[in-house]
């Protein structure tokens, strides 16, 4: 028998509010690359707007988590579920915000034609966007294999992106606004890269809600 | 180096006529330490508390079985003496229960009755244990008068001067804080936190919360089993045993 039903049931709205974020979140940066790799500036200054959907979910949750843990005294598994809440909110709340500065770079580069065709930036996303994607779902299953699964995608992430910095800096010349969209790819990259960070962090947090266990999964 | 434990329960049996009450209890505090013992009611951690000093003994029909070491002595060997006993241990119970005489005598007849008869030797102990208990302040201008004009959290800091009074090494106190206000628990509660830098003090509580404020080490009892002892923020964030876990996010009861 359930004695605390209540608050168990807040526990589990936690739980929804999160992963509806998170897929929030999985979509703003979905149309951010899509945007870029399009260059269309219109979709580009929706998700700058959207941003502020994704800001209030990070509100509504660290609020939701310091009301149960002021008015229920939380402990052990329902005390990890709410500290790990705070801390995926946080890192889905910067998500989002890369979002929005992969969005920034595709207004720069309204009128322009890219320097050269993306090759490494698509491939970055796809595996942040699908560690993103993991990372939920290994959430909402708790599963704590499929969260350690993402430390392989993530080194793979941070290959691609010491090959671009090699890509940007070989393509490098004299002629300034060139140089000038190739420091903003490697920006793109730089991001993307954090998002797969941000996304490992996820998967750190699955880890200790399930097991109580720390694992640093980005080494 | 292990260090050597202050109480050390081994293999404790205890029957109430053919009711097993405390099975293979197995235990070590150290001193200096605070254990706190939890778990539903009826599942012996008051029991096994007043094992501690015997206080078993008073009821009709208890057999026990085992032993319980007090600074590596064993409580329930033959050659074993209840006063003695009772003086190093002592316990503070779940209602304050001063005598009916002024807060100096209170405090003054555990030593008069060992042997203390010097009026000053009585006034600096008086003196001393309200200190500790911090209480002096609050009754210094009222020592003889009855102890039964105190408010009910001063009355149990008072029945913890009396305790520390006959110098004991360990304080049991079963249910110290349930019938005092929430700032009396707090003071009783802080209380501890400097008692325990001189004494070894057990702890029963059914406030989940109290044990995780102030304890060093949890124990969960569970139906006279001794299920998990560990390190308090340990039982409290990540326990080892699905019975703690159920019983601390109260997903039974």
């Amino acid at each position: 028998m359930d004695t605390r039903s209540g608050f168990h049931h807040s526990l589990e709205l936690l739980q929804k509010e999160l992963l509806q974020m998170g897929s929030s979140v999985e979509k703003l940066i979905h149309q951010a690359v899509e945007s870029l790799s399009q260059l269309d500036e219109g979709q580009a200054q929706q998700i700058i707007e959207r941003d502020d959907l994704i800001d209030d979910y990070l509100t509504t949750i660290d609020e939701l988590c310091l009301r149960l843990i002021a008015l229920q005294q939380p402990m052990a598994s329902d005390l990890r579920i709410i500290g790990t809440a705070l801390k995926i909110a946080t890192d889905l709340e910067r998500i989002a915000d890369h979002a929005v500065d992969i969005a920034r770079v595709t207004l720069r580069f309204a009128g322009e034609s890219l320097v050269k065709p993306l090759e490494i930036i698509p491939q970055m996303a796809d595996i942040a966007k699908e560690m993103l994607r993991e990372s939920l779902l290994a959430y909402t299953e708790r599963n704590v294999h499929r969260a350690a699964a993402l430390a392989e995608k993530d080194d793979h992430v941070d290959k691609l992106y010491s090959s671009i910095m090699q890509e940007v800096i070989s393509l490098m010349g004299t002629e300034l606004s060139r140089n000038r969209q190739l420091m903003h790819l490697l920006l793109v990259a730089h991001f993307l890269e954090r998002v797969a960070d941000h996304a490992t962090n996820i998967g750190e947090g699955v880890i200790y809600m399930v097991t109580g266990k720390r694992k640093d999964l980005n080494v | 180096m292990a260090i050597k434990p202050k109480i050390k329960a081994e293999k404790l049996n205890l029957f109430y006529g053919d009711h097993h009450a405390l099975h293979d209890i197995q235990l070590n505090i150290e001193t200096n330490t605070i254990a706190a013992l939890i778990g539903p009611s009826g599942c012996g951690k008051s029991t096994f508390l007043r094992t501690l000093n015997r206080m078993n003994d008073l009821i009709d029909n208890v057999r026990i079985t085992g032993d319980v070491l007090v600074d590596g002595h064993n409580i329930y060997g033959g050659d074993s003496d209840v006063v003695s006993l009772r003086k190093r241990v002592g316990m503070v119970f779940q209602r304050p229960n001063p005598f009916p005489m002024s807060v100096y005598d209170n405090i003054a007849y555990g030593p008069r009755i060992h042997g203390t008869k010097k009026k000053a030797k009585l006034d600096e102990i008086v003196e001393h244990s309200l200190t500790q208990a911090a209480l002096w302040d609050e009754v210094k201008d009222r020592l003889h008068k009855s102890a039964l004009g105190l408010s009910g959290g001063q009355q149990q800091r008072l029945c913890i001067a009396r305790l520390l009074a006959v110098e004991p090494d360990v304080l049991l106190m079963d249910e110290p804080t349930s019938a005092l206000d929430p700032i009396s628990t707090l003071k009783v509660e802080e209380l501890t936190q400097t008692l325990k830098q001189q004494y070894t003090i057990i702890i029963v509580t059914h406030n989940m919360q109290q044990a995780a404020r102030i304890s060093d080490i949890t124990s969960f009892f569970l139906n006279g089993y001794l299920v998990e002892t560990d390190k308090t923020d340990k039982i409290f964030t990540n326990p080892n045993d699905q019975r703690t876990e159920d019983y601390i996010t109260g997903r039974f009861g």
